[in-house]
């Protein structure tokens, strides 16, 4: 890696993060898109993203005769291009519209139940930790220890202005 | 098909004259609410205590409580 200079390193993350994150690539069916499958990532690539807005090329490689001819077209003023020719020009160079990229997908629900299932599973690694790796509990845990240590925290008289020893009525010795 | 050309500059500037007097109004207020509704009160709390405070009256109450080790409760 150490003859890779920062910006070829910079441009090789940027098309592997690209291919990791395209939401057009999602593998699952059930998710409600297309399969689509693995390009080739040392070429040139299209994508539809919504932060990244301009792909490396156009969505459409082979033109017919009729596309090579608008694309002649449109080397001229554009205002001699009709509004159906200028959605043609579009689709050429790009395969979603935004509202068409927008549109929201069933991923979520994997996720949320992906996140749950191995919370769960945390729980049970948990639950059977504290029950075959634990060492017993601490003899001062025990409620008796507990009130002689309280009635110790009084008598030294913790945090007497704001805090601990405030809540005891030292006359009538109980609780405020 | 003619849309309004969109703002092109001063996009920052609109959002700083915006968002900068609200943001130094809610810095003052949070810096007001907490002198007036933590510190104030807390020095107030100490000065009430150290008001009624009888040191001696205290120490004995700890020692008869038999908490210090260099004097001991006055019945051993």
């Amino acid at each position: 890696m150490l003859h890779m200079t920062v910006g070829r390193v910079g441009s090789l993350l940027t098309r592997r993060g690209v291919m990791a994150l395209t939401s057009g690539n999602v593998r699952m069916a059930s998710h409600g898109h297309g399969v689509s499958e693995q390009a080739d990532l040392s070429l040139p690539m299209y994508w539809d993203r919504l932060d990244t807005p301009l792909p490396d090329k156009a969505y459409k490689d082979d033109l017919t005769a009729a596309d090579k001819s608008l694309k002649q077209k449109e080397k001229g003023p554009w205002t001699q291009l009709t509004n159906e020719e200028k959605i043609a020009l579009y689709r050429i160079a790009f395969k979603d519209t935004y509202p068409e990229m927008k549109v929201p997908s069933h991923e979520w629900k994997t996720v949320v139940g992906g996140i749950l299932i191995f919370i769960g599973i945390t729980g049970l690694i948990v639950i059977w930790q504290s029950h075959f790796v634990y060492p017993p509990t601490p003899h001062t845990f025990a409620p008796e220890w507990q009130a002689k240590q309280t009635q110790r925290m009084l008598d030294m008289r913790v945090n007497p202005i704001e805090g601990f020893a405030t809540n005891w009525d030292y006359e009538k010795k109980q609780w405020k | 098909m003619s849309l309004q050309k969109p703002i092109m500059r001063g996009l920052l500037a609109k959002r700083l004259r915006f968002h900068l007097p609200i943001a130094f109004a809610l810095s003052l207020i949070a810096a007001a609410a907490f002198k007036y509704g933590v510190t104030e009160p807390r020095k107030q709390a100490y000065a009430d205590f150290y008001k009624q405070y009888d040191a001696m009256k205290e120490f004995n109450g700890m020692k008869e409580a038999g908490i210090f080790e260099s004097v001991r409760p006055s019945g051993e």
